[in-house]
């Protein structure tokens, strides 16, 4: 594959990394402005590490648009003096929703490289400042606006159109998709830090208001505030920290076309088949071997998507599936056990550090209700775009 | 070269929710045209209804937008 580094170059030369420290806000309609959101993260990840804010060496944190939402450009340096850090390397990464996915995978690779021993990789968005039609404004400059932006399209409008070539392609239902907002709802209602902690019925997600056919209000994620953040040192320091860090087994991320009409498919992700071969093949696994797994559902279509490019589901059986119940908290592959970006929330720059805080949680036990029973090795899958960019990592108990 | 730009419907949906600028166009058709040259294109459907599958004709290019209609 172009573009692809060797898995055993990397194997050989690169350090195995741990995250050794988790710190989530509430994801939500918050009060706190972007910067107390973020530090707000960052604290609790540095606490939860038993770290100093003055030993960070590195600050990668991904956020999507804050120019646009808060009028706020240069983050890094503005969040990360806030937060302690000093004048250390302090860098805002933007890749659309998969802006902190890509900011994990950085601050991976400089810690991995041998550069950097002790780095925190984060993510925020604060999107309730604005009204809906300005937010779904800013969201579709993330796709091509030169072209399908121009014509009208939102990203619910690109997502509904992966949707019905998916039913036209694979006779993937209305209910199929419903039952994976059900889903997400359910978990979600049983985690305190969900933006929507409410339980709905397959009755109310197929009779939601229409947002772009076939998706209603119920196939769509939520528009969110939050921060998220990790602090990740190479596993050799770890155990100086905490008995209770999570090794990272594998993080990959790759690249695709922005505009939906020059993808030669649109029924799969190249970009995620990528991340996820490229990461199995890294980590030595493969899709029987995870226990857990965030998925990136931006919209209902786009957790039945990724669950076939990653292998969990065969190729046009995602939606039966999901309406299988083989994604429940207690189904074969627990799939978003936190609530997904559906109930949980989607602050898109914070949702990649998010769902690797999520599995971190998941993987220590502490996650309350919502606890799955195996929780030995997870996955997360961060989509920025209509799979633009895709950040894929497997994470496993120390 | 209008019959040069015509083609089949690849995919479609009707927005309801748009942004500011196209809020008075709500509800619209957006779809991707498979035109016969096999390129691709994201394009508004006016008129009737057109379902995947379906040969469109182009209309029309308005604002850089290309409109098609059920053939």
């Amino acid at each position: 594959m172009q573009g692809v580094p060797t898995i055993d170059a990397i194997l050989k030369y690169m350090r195995p990394v741990a995250v050794i420290g988790i710190g989530k806000t509430a994801f939500g309609v918050l009060p706190g402005d972007l910067r107390s959101l973020a530090v707000e993260a960052i604290t609790g990840a540095l606490s939860d590490a038993r770290v100093n804010a003055s030993a960070v060496q590195a600050f990668y944190l991904g956020n999507f648009a804050g120019p646009s939402f808060v009028g706020q450009n240069h983050l890094a340096p503005y969040i990360g003096m806030a937060a302690g850090f000093g004048a250390i390397p302090s860098t805002r990464i933007e890749d659309a929703c998969a802006s902190s996915g890509s900011a994990f995978f950085h601050a991976w690779q400089s810690v991995a490289a041998g550069i950097y021993d002790v780095v925190v990789a984060a993510g925020v968005e604060k999107m309730t400042s604005q009204g809906t039609p300005r937010v779904t404004e800013i969201l579709a400059a993330a796709g091509d606006m030169a072209g399908e932006g121009r014509a009208g399209a939102t990203f619910p409008a690109l997502f509904a159109m992966i949707a019905r070539r998916h039913m036209y392609e694979f006779g993937t239902t209305r209910r199929q998709l419903a039952s994976v907002a059900v889903k997400n709802h359910a978990n979600g209602a049983k985690n305190p830090l969900a933006h929507m902690r409410k339980i709905i019925t397959l009755e109310q997600a197929l009779a939601g208001k229409p947002v772009a056919e076939p998706l209603t209000v119920y196939d769509c994620s939520l528009i969110s505030d939050g921060a998220a953040a990790v602090v990740i040192v190479p596993v050799e320091h770890a155990a100086r920290h905490t008995s209770r860090f999570a090794r990272v087994r594998a993080v990959a991320q790759t690249a695709d076309h922005v505009a939906l009409d020059e993808k030669p498919g649109i029924t799969a992700f190249p970009a995620v088949r990528s991340a996820g071969e490229q990461a199995y093949s890294m980590a030595g696994l493969g899709p029987h071997d995870i226990e857990l797994a965030e998925l990136h559902d931006c919209f209902t279509i786009a957790e039945i998507v990724a669950s076939e490019d990653l292998g969990f589901a065969n190729k046009g059986d995602g939606g039966p599936f999901a309406e299988a119940g083989c994604s429940t908290l207690d189904g074969r592959l627990p799939i978003n056990a936190s609530g997904g970006l559906k109930s949980k929330g989607h602050p898109v720059g914070a949702t990649g550090v998010g769902q690797i805080c999520d599995v971190v949680m998941q993987l220590r036990g502490d996650a309350g209700e919502r606890q799955v029973t195996r929780h030995r090795i997870g996955l997360t899958e961060n989509l920025g775009g209509s799979g633009a960019t895709c950040v894929v990592t497997i994470l496993e108990a120390a | 070269m209008a019959d040069l730009l015509d083609g089949v419907v690849y995919t479609e949906t009707i927005v309801h929710s748009a942004t500011p600028q196209f809020a008075a166009d709500a509800p619209y058709q957006l779809a991707i045209i498979e035109v016969d040259s096999g390129r691709r294109l994201t394009a508004r459907i006016s008129g009737e209804r057109a379902d995947i599958g379906d040969r469109v004709v182009f209309v029309e290019e308005r604002d850089g937008v290309a409109y098609y209609c059920k053939r």
